[in-house]
């Protein structure tokens, strides 16, 4: 079995490489059998990974230890779930995973595509299949899943393997690596039609058409892996936080914020034919920064909490990065004249303004997330001194760039194309820039003086308001009209555009997002020791120590303290925090005990016993669970804005009448 | 190009802003990475920098009294005894004989006072022989198909 499965990867890996080649000479010679072979080929290399990932999976799911990989990442005792999870356990299998995907991806676009685009998709494929060749020459050559355990020349299974990492043993962080994945490697996709159309010089906008669903789709995907992540941290490692500025956090916040400032700017080209040159930058750095940030995760360059393992891998990522940055520099320099803009910027107060900020700041956030994760590679090289920065840094930087960012979510939207009129600011804002004026006041005499805790409170309010207003003015609108109620309008209104409500209620994800980062101004904790009987005060609410339990399963040993919640004198509850050692690691892990409220949450860790005394380090934070509910609109919002509209939009390019008619036939 | 004069006041204003925050007192912030046999050469530096020192936790020096936890960092067969008193617990994976990562400063006691211990995922590409009851007799030599 394990032969087939390696000799899948490498055919793949030929097969890659022929349809590189088979692609490219086919465009060049005119020759459409050639292309179709290449177009096959891709096929090919899916039905062939995805064999070698069903061989690794088999041998994950029926504990065949006699592979390393398994031995390494799984055991018996195992529930069957975090045995097939343990595919992205390791590095050779969560690059198999990566190869998988990407493989995935090109069969479904070569798929849809099959019959458009004729004239540059021998390129896209030329390029996903260059990608793949890369990730498939890993899985061969560097990371090989399909390792054997041997004794002298023969090939012998261990009795049981390691375990997964229990960490990793929690579902969020089960799908979490996928989601991310799924992220990363999906941006190969607008990458490859961006080239492709680059390449060949196309006229128009088609690849941006074509890769909206892409892009956006994949963005969601960054967006739920991220907010996975963040989620696992909070509820499992018991730190108490959901980020930490970690260089590995940091690798998956790049790319999605590469993304964000691309789906942003692509509206300028489509609606306005701008930017041109700035799009194709950004899609190609999106992608880039998508491979830096499995380079990152993968080569432990940054030393990191999670930095997975050293090696070799790493030459070859930097190699592969060097020259796909190179090339695409030079595509983009050799092809300046065909990317020229074909509107200027009118006024500061415009939509198009908004999307120009919208842009740089996301872009400089980017740089500046890049320039701390790597200033230690940075400053050795400089130096010779391995310098790091900590999470102050970032949050002295970002806390500014994200309050900003915030206020231009609210306003950005409402600013019409070209310039705004003084009447329509004040329409718009007045009601709103009150509202959260008497907001900040309100909050200033109850007491709060954390400036930027009240600042972004106040564009809260305000961005929410804003959007509100929107829904409410279209809503009452579409209402009256067609005589209908008024919830019934609101689902009318947004199915007639739901690129637009859809974005609305993304932006309204963000806020509710920017609600629970807030709340961390005002977290409280402590540590303490507790014996049976003790008592405690943290907030409004007072913890009494009860009694330790303990206890084992096949999986793991455990031992609990339970702890009496109460809130003035009333009775909350209990909660047990629990420390669970895993027997096939050998590792602790801290189960914590949440109350979670919309409010705020009460976590409360239990680090173990001193003596016989149990450590109890309790934390209130608050508004943290707007977070996951402001996640959950961010999903919905973006799952709307996929829906098609129910009308069809024409985008009026109100300056270049002549180009009108190619874009008429944008959206279908 | 008054208009454009207006985007690039706007645009260097921002990028000022931003360039004033990342610069200001990043001294703070900086952590040099050092290893045990350097901190010993580094003479009265030591104490004023924060400093980030790295290697394995000595089996059995973990002691946990107060809030506090003492531990023995070891590498190439220097140790360091270093103090933890900061506000976040323990990572998961700190433990006896796992890498470790302790940010903080020297103090004159020669005590290395931390408040930000990271310990290293537990890496199961270093296989500890001895540790893990299943993976006792395994590895010999690997052989790659």
């Amino acid at each position: 079995m394990e032969n087939i499965g390696a000799l899948a990867i490498l055919l793949a890996f030929c097969l890659a490489i022929y349809a590189v080649i088979g692609s490219i000479t086919g465009k060049l010679r005119r020759n459409p059998f050639l292309i179709v072979s290449a177009e096959r080929a891709v096929y090919g290399v899916w039905f062939l990974v995805t064999l070698a990932a069903g061989v690794l999976v088999t041998a994950l799911l029926t504990s065949d230890f006699r592979f390393v990989y398994v031995a390494e990442n799984s055991n018996r005792a195992m529930p069957a779930i975090y045995k097939f999870t343990a595919w992205w356990g390791g590095q050779a299998g969560s690059l198999l995973l990566w190869s998988w995907l990407l493989s995935t991806y090109a069969a479904v676009v070569i798929f849809t595509n099959r019959r458009k685009h004729r004239d540059f998709m021998p390129y896209v494929v030329a390029v996903l299949s260059t990608v793949q060749t890369f990730f498939l020459i890993l899985n061969n050559f560097v990371a090989a899943p399909f390792e054997m355990l041997a004794v002298d020349r023969a090939i012998t299974a261990v009795p049981d393997g390691n375990g997964l990492n229990p960490l990793l043993q929690y579902p969020a962080m089960a799908i979490h690596p996928p989601m991310l994945y799924l992220g990363y490697v999906g941006f190969a996709v607008p990458f490859a039609f961006a080239m492709g159309s680059l390449i060949t010089r196309q006229p128009g906008d088609g690849w941006i058409h074509t890769t909206r669903r892409w892009t956006m789709v994949t963005w969601l995907f960054q967006s739920c892996g991220i907010v996975l992540g963040a989620a696992w941290a909070y509820h499992v490692l018991g730190w108490g936080g959901y980020w930490g500025w970690d260089p590995v956090e940091n690798a998956s916040l790049l790319p999605w914020l590469g993304g964000t400032a691309f789906l942003h700017s692509v509206m300028m080209q489509e609606k306005k034919g701008m930017m041109k040159v700035w799009n194709m930058v950004l899609v190609s750095a999106t992608f880039f920064l998508c491979i830096l940030g499995t380079f990152l995760t993968r080569s432990g360059i940054v030393n990191s909490v999670h930095a997975f393992a050293s090696g070799p891998i790493g030459k070859y990522f930097v190699g592969f990065m060097a020259i796909g940055i190179a090339v695409t520099i030079y595509l983009i320099l050799d092809r300046l004249d065909y990317l020229k803009s074909e509107s200027q910027l009118e006024s500061v107060i415009s939509r198009e303004s908004s999307f120009l900020f919208n842009n740089l700041v996301l872009l400089a956030s980017c740089f500046a997330v890049l320039w701390g994760t790597l200033f230690p590679v940075i400053s050795e090289a400089v130096s010779g001194e391995k310098i790091s920065l900590d999470a102050a840094w970032f949050n002295r930087l970002m806390i500014p760039i994200g309050l900003f960012l915030l206020f231009l979510t609210g306003v950005g939207p409402l600013f019409a194309w070209r310039r705004t009129s003084t009447e329509s600011l004040q329409r718009n804002f007045m009601w709103p820039g009150i509202a959260s004026v008497v907001l900040v006041g309100a909050l200033v005499a109850a007491g709060m003086r954390n400036f930027y805790a009240l600042i972004s409170f106040g564009f809260c309010l305000f961005v929410a308001l804003t959007i509100l207003v929107e829904f409410y003015k279209g809503a009452k609108q579409i209402a009256a009209k067609n005589e209908i109620n008024f919830a019934h309008a609101v689902v009318e209104l947004t199915h007639r555009n739901t690129r637009r409500y859809g974005g609305y209620l993304v932006h309204m994800g963000i806020v509710l997002m920017f609600i629970g980062f807030t709340g961390a101004a005002f977290n409280k904790n402590r540590v303490d020791e507790m014996k049976a009987g003790d008592s405690v005060t943290l907030g409004s609410y007072q913890l009494t120590a009860k009694a330790t339990h303990e206890g084992e399963n096949e999986n793991y040993l455990w031992q609990s303290a339970e702890i009496e919640v109460s809130k003035n004198g009333e009775s909350l509850g209990v909660l047990s925090p629990e420390e669970r050692v895993y027997k096939a690691s050998r590792q602790p892990t801290h189960e914590v005990a949440l109350r979670e409220r919309l409010n705020e949450d009460l976590y409360l860790n239990f680090a173990g016993m001193n003596d016989d005394r149990a450590v109890i380090q309790s934390y209130v934070f608050p508004l943290v669970d707007w977070i996951w509910i402001g996640a959950l609109t961010l999903i919905f919002g973006t799952l709307v804005a996929l829906v098609p509209s129910k009308v069809k939009r024409e985008y009026a390019r109100t300056q270049v009448v002549g180009i009108t008619r190619k874009h008429a036939t944008v959206e279908k | 190009m008054k208009k454009y004069g207006k985007f690039a006041a706007l645009v260097v204003v921002i990028v000022g802003t931003l360039i004033w925050l990342a610069t200001a007192g990043i001294k703070e912030n900086q952590t040099y990475y050092k290893t045990i046999a350097e901190l010993g050469q580094m003479g009265d530096q030591a104490y004023s920098k924060r400093l980030r020192v790295g290697g394995d936790i000595c089996p059995g020096s973990i002691h946990r009294h107060g809030n506090a936890v003492d531990f023995l960092l070891m590498q190439e067969k220097l140790n360091l005894k270093v103090t933890y008193d900061g506000s976040d617990p323990l990572p998961d994976t700190f433990r006896d004989g796992s890498q470790a990562l302790a940010d903080g400063r020297m103090g004159h006691d020669g005590v290395f006072h931390a408040n930000k211990v990271q310990a290293k995922c537990a890496s199961k590409y270093e296989a500890k022989p001895g540790g893990k009851p299943a993976a006792a007799p395994v590895y010999p030599n690997k052989a790659s198909l």
